[in-house]
């Protein structure tokens, strides 16, 4: 394996339109629930441990070759949210549409085939490491840590936050990333056996009611 | 491995009684569970789950199932919250829920809340399997703590299959020694009941729900299957009681 190409997929300028998603962060800033550096970090944890760590062991599984279609499928039923589901579909178009340019693959053509429409973007996260010749820890480490810093990228240009502050967050999260990508990557191999209701559920219900009231927002700076 | 908690596993199966009504062939009280059929309304069976003692408690495994047949309709209430207590034994508590639903079959299920107490350590699971026309309402409530108290350890998954398909698999894990953040912003933010309201309907397959936020604590969510799922969090069971019947409210009545 590179470990460079993981640099490259990890790498927030990689054009796969993430930087248009707070992953909730703008909503909670509008509820007054997030307002510095101590409230974001909580923040990030909290979707760390709940949607960070479903979207790192679907991105972990995909990348040990489980069958997207009922990764997807997964992925859906631990999404309750239409606007998540809707907004993870087309990150996965994004991604699946840079991936394909970076690291021309059959399996990444056949998820092209598979879902016209995009499937979740950790499952195409995953299919897009193993063409990259990466594993299934560094799949789960691209969405663990996805899933804080786009929030925490978010945060600065929302309430103005201090970049080194937000950083700061960041770096602290940096051993409970670890911790998730450990959890993520044993349940993706469970389900490699087992089939994916092994795979984690963990659930943020604050993240699910403010995105759907999100989504009704007539002016807002990011589309999650 | 302790194994000195109390086991139990009560059972109810609701048939058609073949003169447009329900019976119940199956009502099996166990343990701490017992099973009470209650006057029902027009042609559904009720039951009431009435603890007949405290728990559960550290240690227990405790287990309902519920099975509705074709053309069966069943309530299913409980008389009093549910209050997860630490218990002379160590390690947690399970509770686990399986109801089955087949063709033309109708389930409620609404239990009255849990209450994670402090020092308890608790392990719900919920599992609704429906086959293609079937239809459920089904209510779960977590209250973290009775008033002012600091909450037990709840980790609580809800999965719902419709004809073998997965439409809904959700864990909510809080309390002291769950994974970090869980009382922040993202995920509880400081408050204290938390409720999940489920309605399938065959009728929603070409009427979905349309999505809505309720507020500030409440969203109604369409499932990807003939499901809707309404999510809420308050500051007390009460108003997460007020957030769930109102959201219920919006479904109007089952025709379809």
């Amino acid at each position: 394996m590179s470990r460079a190409a993981l640099l490259v997929l990890a790498d927030g300028r990689f054009p796969a339109g993430g930087h248009a998603h707070s992953g909730g962060a703008e909503a909670a800033v509008g509820a007054g629930r997030v307002t510095g550096a101590a409230s974001l970090e909580d923040f990030c944890r909290g979707r760390l441990h709940t949607t960070g760590l479903v979207a790192a062991a679907v991105a972990a599984a995909a990348a040990l070759g489980v069958d997207p279609v009922e990764l997807d499928a997964a992925a859906d039923a631990r999404t309750p949210s239409p606007a998540l589901r809707t907004a993870a579909r087309k990150l996965g178009r994004q991604l699946l549409r840079a991936a394909r340019v970076a690291w021309p693959s059959g399996e990444l053509d056949a998820l092209a085939g598979t879902f016209p429409k995009g499937a979740h973007q950790p499952v195409v996260l995953g299919v897009t490491a193993l063409a990259a010749g990466l594993g299934p820890a560094d799949a789960a480490y691209c969405a663990a840590y996805e899933s804080v810093s786009g929030p925490a990228s978010a945060t600065v240009r929302l309430l103005g936050l201090d970049p080194f502050d937000a950083t700061g967050v960041l770096a602290r999260l940096a051993p409970e990333v670890d911790e998730v990508v450990t959890r993520a990557v044993g349940t993706a191999r469970e389900a490699v056996g087992a089939g994916v209701d092994a795979l984690p559920a963990a659930s943020a219900p604050l993240l699910e009611v403010f995105a759907q009231a999100h989504a009704g927002w007539a002016v807002r700076l990011f589309a999650t | 491995m302790n194994t000195a908690g109390v086991r139990a596993v009560a059972r109810v199966r609701a048939c058609p009684d073949g003169r447009g009504g329900t019976c119940l062939p199956v009502l099996e009280s166990d343990g701490p569970l017992a099973l009470r059929r209650t006057r029902g309304r027009g042609t559904e069976a009720q039951v009431l789950l009435v603890g007949a003692m405290s728990g559960p408690l550290g240690g227990d495994r405790l287990a309902v199932r519920a099975d509705v047949r074709p053309g069966a309709r069943l309530r299913v209430g409980s008389a009093a919250a549910t209050l997860a207590l630490p218990g002379q034994q160590a390690g947690e508590a399970r509770y686990d829920v399986r109801l089955t639903v087949a063709d033309g079959g109708e389930l409620h299920w609404l239990p009255e809340q849990l209450v994670s107490v402090r020092g308890s350590e608790l392990l719900v699971t919920t599992r609704a399997d429906l086959d293609r026309g079937a239809r459920l309402v089904l209510r779960e409530e977590q209250v973290l703590g009775r008033a002012g108290e600091e909450p037990g350890r709840l980790t609580s998954r809800l999965t719902v299959r419709i004809a073998g398909r997965t439409v809904l698999d959700q864990q909510l894990a809080c309390g002291p020694g769950a994974p970090g953040g869980w009382d922040g912003p993202a995920v509880l933010g400081g408050l204290r009941a938390v409720g999940q309201l489920v309605v399938v309907r065959p009728g929603f397959e070409d009427k979905p729900v349309t999505a809505r936020a309720l507020g500030e604590g409440a969203a109604v969510l369409p499932l990807p299957g003939p499901a809707a799922l309404v999510t809420a969090v308050a500051p007390d069971a009460l108003r997460l009681r007020r957030l769930l019947d109102g959201a219920s409210a919006l479904f109007g009545p089952a025709s379809d």
